[in-house]
């Protein structure tokens, strides 16, 4: 008989963080997934872009003094017959260069989405937590109000939401509180998943060992659900997350589209295309057509990657 | 079985209940209803005489108690932007908004189920790939997008179809209008239908698909093949009814989806619809608007997923649990 | 041993993976005769359900048969494709799975579920097929067979699943029944029913079994001759009253000390040391050599005979009954 090799968890503890992360599965899976890899740079090309708007955007289309309406309805890439100035992407009636207001309009959805999920995920993992550690009636109320909620499209509770939050919030106040609104709006419609998740990953780990013997050696509970029970619900919770950010972002142009979400003060892609609908009918395609395209580029390339994550870290599948 | 369905009837009425609460919490506390009402001139009788008459002067729960009194009679008070009873309002448009999720909902089950069945039978075909990668397209697309795509391809390029409205109605009985019998109605009706259906049918089509994967795999499957039965008979008559098990939750939520989403298809195509009617009541802030539908359609979601408790009790024996056996 | 009803020779089956082509079974091969019941025993791992997948044609993608020849009642079916290798499944081939829970389908009655299997095979009327189907029932030893036809699979404890199962497997009364850890998963006192059950239907009809299973136990109570399986491929292969009492493997011999039936007189149940080696990291020459207390520098390199070598019956260079001899 010879000698037991050493076990390969070992090998790999010598290593970088970095370098087992080269080497893991996940990785490689990433490498051979031409999607994953497109959608990632997609991805990554547009948050860039969104969060150097500034940097990059030929004008700032909120300051007044950078538009003159003698541009209004440039089309792309031609020179305007009055100005002589040329846009890539043409201007709208108002003689805004259209890329830039994308670039902006970007910026407001990309930042509504984050924060919702964000929200939706704190709020989420807290509730999640303390229905599946404290149980009793703290778990009973909890998960009344989810599988309520859950009865109803998440983007029907957002109206909903945003339109009591507006009911309540003084009139003269609404336009500069409605980006707020919305991410609350949205956020609240969207924590049911990760609570469920955050629930049932607690409920298992709750009666293993280690966490009695950490609650026996005196912990606090809020100790043992962060250090103990939380980073068994990370990898569902990280998929959720992404899912949802494309869900966020889709809900927050459908709102704004439908003209309860971002104003036309503070447009996001949804107000701009809102906009850009009223001129399909008059031949000034461009001021619909690029809105809409990038908020087509950002949400499939964020739900692809987060369809290509499930599969990925779902060992079920595998 | 009758516990079964007297414990879901029970569930019903305690989501009914919550969300009545909800609304009249809106109604009632969300900006000050006799500010609604009244406008700028008014006496404190006036205020008072109101005050009584909308009995905001009792105790709260007495206040619910007549709320959902109310409600359960159709009375939703009146609209703070029309002046009319809410009541006639929806009566007025619930017909278009109905005919639309009816046509919308037989689309998306119809191909759902199909494309469905056909991409997990033949998962490794080109056509199922295709038809896969086109589905996760669909289900990224914002509705209002598909909307406005459809009326740039067939209204503004093509001129084949109306871009907005229901065309010409017929009035049938005493209050429903039905487009379904009129040539400008049909035509309205298509793409309308098409945009609040796609979204609808790529998910029962991806659920059916995995799902059917899943029942694929099972042991029992494996048996069937063991036993020398044909590929069609494995597929259709094994498979696809243990598929339908957990599918048929999910098109019962997807029918009541199909009702709230149809708001956006509805504002996209200017159908003049319940939906149309919310989505101005929230850009109002018409709370008794808002409240109405916010208790009609959550009596629909319910109602079906009775339904669909009950449906299941046909399809599944395990739930038949009157036929007593060793368990 | 004249005219066997299944003869295999050589058989390999191949999955390609990420990291290389590995062999599940690896050149194996064994005849069983009409009405005999041949045990195949081995660890979880070594190949015997393979085996059993490969023959039935129902292996899943993309593991494959790779080479040798499986022979039917004189016919070769290991090349038959599509509607013909399904055509010989339930008819001529019938199987039964580990688990009677999860190998009925819940939605279908089990008179159904019989009707069917006899429809596809037998010319024969719905009605003849439900008459049928009660006498087969009532064949396995379920009670009540005709009022129990119409009941769904979630209405019988496991012990009788198992028997519908098996009645389901012999409705078109094949030549070849391959059984698939058939007691595994029921009650101790239930498995001896199932044991006697499948061994007396098959003296009756004359079929030919296939016994794959973990459990020597098992192998002694039934089997008439046995396979024994290590790592995909044959270690040793012959009359059970022989193998059992006499091993020639050393792994057979290994696995017979550690079994608590052959074993009764012993305090402790011996242990091999070691475990089965993965099938991407299998060793040079003997598979077993390893493991194996008698290993010489001949078995850590000399590729092994396919089969017995002269004067055993295990695949071995060292087998045991020379040394016994001595």
């Amino acid at each position: 008989m010879t000698d037991a090799p050493l076990p390969a968890t070992a090998k790999a503890r010598e290593k970088g963080r970095w370098e087992r992360f080269r080497e893991s599965d996940f990785f490689y899976a990433f490498k051979r997934s031409p999607v994953a890899l497109v959608s990632f740079g997609v991805v990554s090309v547009l948050v860039l872009s969104a969060i150097f708007a500034p940097l990059i955007a030929p004008t700032n289309p909120f300051d007044p003094a950078s538009l003159d309406l003698m541009n209004g309805f440039t089309p792309p890439m031609e020179p305007n017959a009055f100005t002589g100035s040329s846009f890539l992407m043409g201007t709208d009636d108002q003689g805004r260069d259209v890329f830039s207001t994308i670039l902006y309009g970007m910026r407001i959805s990309l930042f509504v989405g984050a924060a919702a999920v964000l929200f939706a995920m704190v709020l989420g993992i807290v509730m999640g937590l303390i229905s599946g550690y404290f149980g009793g009636w703290a778990d009973t109320v909890i998960m009344r109000v989810a599988d309520v909620q859950l009865t109803f499209p998440s983007i029907l509770v957002a109206m909903l939401i945003f339109g009591i939050a507006k009911g309540v919030t003084p009139i003269e106040y609404r336009d500069q509180m409605a980006i707020w609104v919305l991410i609350l709006a949205i956020g609240l419609s969207d924590w049911v998943q990760f609570a469920r998740v955050v629930r049932g990953a607690t409920l298992v780990e709750k009666n293993k060992d280690y966490v009695a013997a950490a609650r026996l050696i005196g912990r606090s509970p809020w100790a043992i659900m962060t250090r103990h029970i939380l980073p068994n619900a990370l990898s569902p919770v990280l998929v959720i997350a992404t899912i949802s950010l494309a869900l966020a972002i889709i809900a927050e142009a459908t709102l704004s589209f439908l003209g309860v979400g971002a104003p036309p003060t503070q447009p996001s892609l949804g107000t701009l295309i809102r906009i850009g609908q009223g001129f399909l009918f008059s031949g000034e395609w461009w001021i619909l057509f690029f809105p809409a395209c990038t908020l087509l580029a950002l949400a499939l390339s964020v739900n692809m990657l987060g369809d290509w994550l499930r599969d990925a870290l779902n060992p079920r599948l595998r | 079985m009758l516990a079964f369905i007297i414990r879901r009837i029970g569930q019903s009425i305690l989501v009914l209940l919550i969300v009545g609460l909800v609304a009249f919490s809106m109604f009632r506390f969300v900006g000050d209803p006799i500010d609604n009402m009244l406008g700028q001139e008014r006496t404190i009788e006036d205020v008072e005489r109101l005050r009584s008459q909308l009995g905001l002067d009792q105790p709260f729960p007495v206040q619910y108690f007549r709320f959902l009194q109310g409600a359960a009679q159709g009375n939703f008070g009146v609209s703070y932007r029309q002046g009319r009873p809410v009541s006639e309002i929806i009566r007025e448009r619930a017909p278009a908004t109905l005919e639309l999720a009816a046509v919308s909902g037989i689309f998306a089950i119809v191909f759902g189920i199909a494309l469905g069945v056909m991409t997990a039978i033949r998962r490794n075909g080109v056509a199922a790939n295709a038809i896969m990668a086109t589905s996760l397209i669909g289900v990224s697309l914002p509705t209002f997008l598909i909307g406005i795509l459809l009326i740039y391809l067939f209204s503004v390029e093509l001129g084949w179809l109306p871009s907005f409205g229901r065309g010409e109605t017929v009035r049938l009985g005493d209050w429903w209008t039905t487009g379904f019998l009129t040539e400008s109605g049909l035509k309205a009706l298509i793409l309308p239908a098409i945009t609040l259906g796609l979204y609808q049918m790529t998910l029962i089509m991806r659920l059916v698909r995995s799902e059917m994967l899943d029942v694929l795999r099972q042991d029992y499957i494996r048996f069937a093949h063991a036993r020398g039965l044909k590929g069609r008979v494995i597929n259709f008559r094994h498979a696809l009814k243990n598929t339908m098990v957990p599918v048929v939750t999910v098109i019962g939520l997807q029918l009541g989806a199909i009702i709230a989403f149809a708001i956006i298809t509805e504002t996209v195509f200017q159908w003049p619809g319940v939906g149309l009617l919310f989505i101005n009541a929230i850009q109002f802030v018409d709370i008794p608007v808002m409240a109405a539908y916010l208790m009609l359609i959550s009596v629909m979601f319910v109602g079906i997923n009775l339904i669909v408790d009950i449906l299941y009790i046909f399809i599944d024996p395990r739930l038949r649990a009157d036929r007593s056996g060793a368990h | 041993m004249t005219d066997p009803v299944l003869s295999i020779r050589d058989l390999c089956v191949e999955i390609p993976t990420r990291t290389g082509v590995v062999k599940p079974v690896d050149g194996v091969s064994y005849d069983i005769a009409k009405g005999e019941i041949l045990g195949v025993v081995g660890e979880s791992g070594a190949g015997k359900s393979m085996a059993g997948n490969a023959i039935i044609g129902l292996l899943n993608r993309p593991a494959h048969i790779s080479g040798g020849e499986i022979w039917l009642n004189g016919h070769r079916i290991d090349t038959l494709k599509g509607d013909r290798v399904r055509r010989l499944r339930g008819k001529e081939i019938g199987m039964v799975f580990q688990d009677p829970l999860t190998s009925l389908n819940p939605l279908l009655s089990i008179g159904d579920q019989l009707a069917e299997t006899m429809m596809t095979h037998l010319p024969i009327s719905r009605a003849e097929a439900h008459n049928r189907a009660i006498a087969a029932l009532k064949e396995v030893g379920i009670p009540g067979a005709a009022e129990r036809i119409g009941s769904y699979p979630h209405e019988f404890s496991g012990g009788m699943r198992q028997r519908v199962v098996i009645a389901l497997a012999l409705c078109a009364e094949p030549s070849l029944v391959i059984a698939d850890e058939p007691t595994t998963a029921l009650d101790v006192s239930v498995q001896a029913q199932i044991i006697s059950l499948l061994k007396q239907l098959c003296r009756e009809r004359g079929t030919a079994i296939m016994l794959i299973t973990h459990d020597m136990g098992v192998i002694a109570e039934a089997a008439d001759r046995v396979a024994v399986m290590y790592a995909g491929r044959l270690a040793e292969l012959g009359p059970v009253r022989d193998v059992l009492t006499q091993p020639q493997h050393p792994y057979t011999h290994g696995l017979m000390a550690s079994t608590p039936l052959a074993a009764q007189k012993q305090r402790r149940l011996h242990q091999i040391p070691g475990a089965m080696p993965r099938l991407d990291q299998m060793p040079e020459g003997c598979a077993f050599h390893p493991r194996c207390p008698h290993a010489q520098e001949k078995c850590r390199h000399a590729p092994l005979p396919a089969t017995a070598t002269a004067g055993g019956r295990a695949a071995c260079w060292f087998p045991l009954l020379a040394e016994a001899a001595q």
